[in-house]
Order: C-alpha cells, then sequence, then structure tokens
C-alpha cells in the first residue's frame, strides 16, 4: 500500500545529510494509532477473537460431519471450508467492530479528531484485517492437522491474504453503513455477501488450483483478479468512506 | 425531474416509439432472420437475452452516475435516477437470467448449470436485490439516499465481474458473442448478416425501453412525493 495521493497531512520528507528518514506521515501515524487501539482493546478483553476462533472450530466440525469427507474430497473443498469459514467469522468481527464503538458513543469522538477521515477508515480496516487473519491463521493451522492437507504454503497464504484485504475492505466500509440501520445483524451479510464474492471465487479457485498442483496458468488468473478486485475495493474505501460517515 | 405537461407529452412520445420499436424488434427475431443453423429455433430467444443484458448495463451504469452526482450535489433527483435505475436494471437482468434459463433448456438439457457465468449474474442480480434491503433497513431519509449511493457505486463491481470472470475463466460453457476469449485473445464479433441485423436492432430497441422505463419510474417517484405533500399541506390545513 503506497500513501494515497491528497493527504493533505503528509509532511514532506526533508533530506537529512546522512541518515535516513522513516516516511512515517502524519496520516499513517494516525492509521496506525487507530488500528493499535483496537487490537490493545482486544488483547486486553480478549472476546472477539476467542469468540471467533470458537466459532471457526465449530465450523470446520459442522462442515466434516455434513460434508462426510473423504481423502479425496477433502482435497477439492477444503479451500472452500477456509473461505466460507472466515467469511463468516470475519462478519462476526465486522459487525461488532463499529457497532461497539457507535454504542460507546467513542465513534462521535473519532470523527471529531483532527485527522483525515480516510485515516480513520484504513486504521479500522487493518484492525479488522488482523482479526481475519489470526483467524485465517488458525484455521489454517487447524485444517492442516485434522484434514491432513499442507495449507500453510507460500502461495496460499498469499491467496488469504489479498482475499482478507479485500473482504475487510468492503466489510469495513458496508459495517460502516450497517450499524444504522435497524437489522443490523441481518443487513450487514446481505450487503457484504454478493459484493465480495467475486474475491470468495477467485480465493477458492485459486487456492484449489495451488493445492492440486496444477500450473500457474490455472491459478495466475485468480491471482490477477483477485489483486486487481483488492485495488478496487480499496480505492472505493478510500473514496468513499467520507460520505458514509460524515453527520 | 419535476412534473410539467410539456415533459409528460415528451414521456408519452417516447414511450409509444418504444413499443412501435419492441414489436418490429419482435418481427425481425421471428420472421427477418432465418433459424440459426446449430441452434436451430431456440436461437432466436438470444436476441432479447442480450438485449435485456444491455439494458441492465445500462440501468447499473447510469446507477453509479446518479450515485457520483447525488454525492457531489446532495440533489435528490439524483437519488431518485439511481433508485430508478436500480428498480429497472433488476427487472431487466431479471429477464435476461429466465430467457437464459429458456435457451438452456433445449441447448444445455438442463434449465439451470453452476456455470461462471450464471453464477456471477446471479450475484449480480443479489447484489442490486440488497441495494432495495438497503434502503427500506435505513430510516432518515438523507442518510438512506448517501448510503444508497455508496452501495449503488460499489455494486456496479458485480456487473464488471459478470463481464470478465469468462474471460478469466476458460471453463465456461457460457458462448461468448463479443469480445476477446482465450481462444481468440485478440477479439472479434462473432456474427454476421441478418443476425447481426437483427442483434443491433434488438440492442437499441432494448436501450430506447431502458430509458423510457426509467423515465416512467422517475415520474412515478415525483407523483408519490407530489401527492405526499398535498396530503401535508391538507393535514396542516386541518
Amino acid at each position: 500500500m503506497s500513501a494515497p495521493p491528497g493527504n493533505a497531512h503528509s509532511t514532506p520528507n526533508k533530506p537529512s545529510a546522512g541518515r535516513v528518514r522513516r516516511p512515517v506521515t502524519a496520516y499513517w501515524r494516525a492509521v496506525g494509532v487507530i488500528a493499535w487501539k483496537d487490537l490493545r482493546a482486544e488483547i486486553r478483553s480478549r472476546e472477539l477473537v476467542t469468540s471467533m476462533i470458537l466459532f471457526t472450530l465449530m465450523t470446520v466440525m459442522v462442515f466434516s460431519l455434513a460434508l462426510e469427507l473423504d481423502a479425496d474430497a477433502r482435497q477439492n473443498t477444503v479451500a472452500g471450508v477456509l473461505w466460507v469459514t472466515v467469511v463468516f467469522a470475519g462478519m462476526l468481527g465486522l459487525s461488532r467492530s463499529l457497532a461497539a464503538e457507535k454504542d460507546r458513543g467513542s465513534l462521535d469522538a473519532l470523527l471529531l479528531a483532527p485527522i483525515d477521515r480516510s485515516a480513520l477508515f484504513f486504521g479500522k480496516m487493518i484492525g479488522n484485517l488482523v482479526f481475519v487473519l489470526v483467524v485465517a491463521g488458525v484455521l489454517m493451522f487447524a485444517l492442516t492437522v485434522m484434514f491432513n492437507i499442507t495449507l500453510i504454503r507460500p502461495l496460499i497464504v498469499l491467496f488469504v491474504l489479498l482475499g482478507s484485504i479485500g473482504f475487510t475492505t468492503v466489510g469495513t466500509l458496508f459495517s460502516s453503513m450497517s450499524v444504522h440501520a435497524r437489522a443490523r445483524e441481518t443487513l450487514l451479510p446481505i450487503l457484504l455477501l454478493p459484493v465480495v464474492l467475486p474475491i470468495l471465487i477467485s480465493a477458492v479457485r485459486g487456492s484449489t488450483a495451488i493445492l492440486n498442483d496444477l500450473p500457474s496458468d490455472d491459478w495466475l488468473p485468480w491471482l490477477q483478479l483477485l489483486v486487481v478486485a483488492d485495488v478496487i475495493f480499496l480505492a472505493a474505501g478510500y473514496a468513499l468512506f467520507d460520505f458514509v460517515v460524515e453527520e | 425531474m419535476t412534473y410539467s405537461v410539456p415533459r409528460d407529452r415528451a414521456l408519452k412520445g417516447l414511450t409509444i416509439a418504444a413499443g412501435v420499436l419492441f414489436v418490429l424488434a419482435m418481427l425481425m427475431d421471428f420472421f427477418y432472420v432465418g433459424p440459426e443453423k446449430t441452434q436451430g429455433e431456440a436461437q432466436r430467444i438470444f436476441y432479447i437475452h442480450l438485449g435485456s443484458f444491455l439494458g441492465a448495463f445500462i440501468a447499473f451504469a447510469a446507477a453509479v452516475v446518479a450515485g457520483i452526482r447525488y454525492l457531489s450535489s446532495r440533489e435528490s433527483r439524483w437519488d431518485i435516477l439511481g433508485l430508478a435505475s436500480v428498480e429497472i436494471g433488476l427487472g431487466l437482468s431479471g429477464i435476461t437470467i429466465i430467457t437464459g434459463m429458456a435457451w438452456a433448456k433445449p441447448i444445455w438439457n438442463t434449465w439451470w448449470t453452476w456455470d461462471p457465468r450464471l453464477t456471477s449474474i446471479t450475484i449480480m442480480w443479489l447484489a442490486y436485490a440488497a441495494y432495495l434491503m438497503l434502503r427500506a433497513g435505513i430510516d432518515d431519509p438523507e442518510r438512506r439516499r448517501r448510503f444508497a449511493a455508496v452501495y449503488g457505486i460499489v455494486a456496479f463491481a458485480s456487473v464488471l465481474f459478470t463481464i470478465i470472470i469468462i474471460r478469466v475463466r476458460p471453463d465456461t460453457i457460457h458462448p461468448v458473442v463479443a469480445g476477446p476469449t482465450q481462444a481468440d485473445p485478440s477479439g472479434g464479433f462473432d456474427v454476421a448478416g441478418r443476425i447481426r441485423d437483427t442483434l443491433f436492432f434488438n440492442l437499441f430497441t432494448f436501450s430506447v425501453i431502458t430509458v423510457t422505463l426509467v423515465w416512467h419510474r422517475i415520474r412515478l417517484e415525483n407523483l408519490a412525493e407530489r401527492v405526499t405533500r398535498r396530503k401535508l399541506d391538507v393535514l396542516s390545513e386541518l
């Protein structure tokens, strides 16, 4: 991720002799502070990630019982099981992320802060992304052990990372809309699932092709589609979050 | 767009033109083109299938434009255009799905198959159905317009996905008529003669029909707003 354009708070890097300054601008500091605030609250309470991980493990149990998977079937369905579980567990976290801020009234305080609104968006999104990645990591480990398929491979990790970025970007944008709705818990999945399905399909198809050791012709187009979708959704989130939270 | 007599007359003219065009298009579908050499009579539904998809594409693209214009100007007429476009787009893409199924039964011997093209257009339809759910779920009218505009813009990603999916995924059985494919990366346009004439005429007709329907939907929304205002006026006089 590079620094977005139109960043009013960035301080130009002064060329200083003999010393390389890290290009951390006020914008990215604000992003980091917001993300770290969410992570620290979670490290202290441990309520969200604990329930997400428990939910994840139960879902894997339900899948393996419901689908009665043998070794062959596991090979072809494990990526689907991984992604469906990550998406549903991620939805639990996303619906809480802004709902908690709104219910405690801290959202108003965040909006009053003299920072770019998109910094708030990226901070929230990175917080959610870390939760989703923790869940995905635990799930990949669990599936590797329980399904006897090595999921922890560089390319699979890359697909998980790119898919999670796209999912949490759209998810953060939509959950900040659905908190204002009457039935917020039901509205978020309805809004989010059809829009992130392209990401989901690309990630599942690509991961399955890699697990079956197919040549790169079979998974490279999915990887490209995933990158394009991520870029589109990041740009949409950056441009549109302002309009969602303005009050 | 407010209600006015000359505008109403223009809409009436456009409606008649759309009706005449539609009758001509149907006559071309059934009498001007002969049966296609491999698919026979079943191929005739293709003109409605592609025509209604073009109409849905125009409507959903109009919703993106309306969303951007609403967010920059905050005029409620852009929101009405967005709502009208999404509703008409949903109807037209519903026609695309249903005509596709009717064609698939004789050609593929099944109404439905989990082909990427079929799946992605259904996802697109669901994304825009969610747009209406979002509008129904937000009480504050100003916030509803704002959120609808944002969602209408983001949901267009599912339209783009429907269009590019068969270029990414080679194992679709859905025919590709225009543009680059895996088999023919340079792109091309795979129809000629009477089939091409009929196809272009149908695409034009469905574009006109889409504009007409969206206009009618906008007029309906404006009339409904006028009724609400009149009611409030009457109530305030009591």
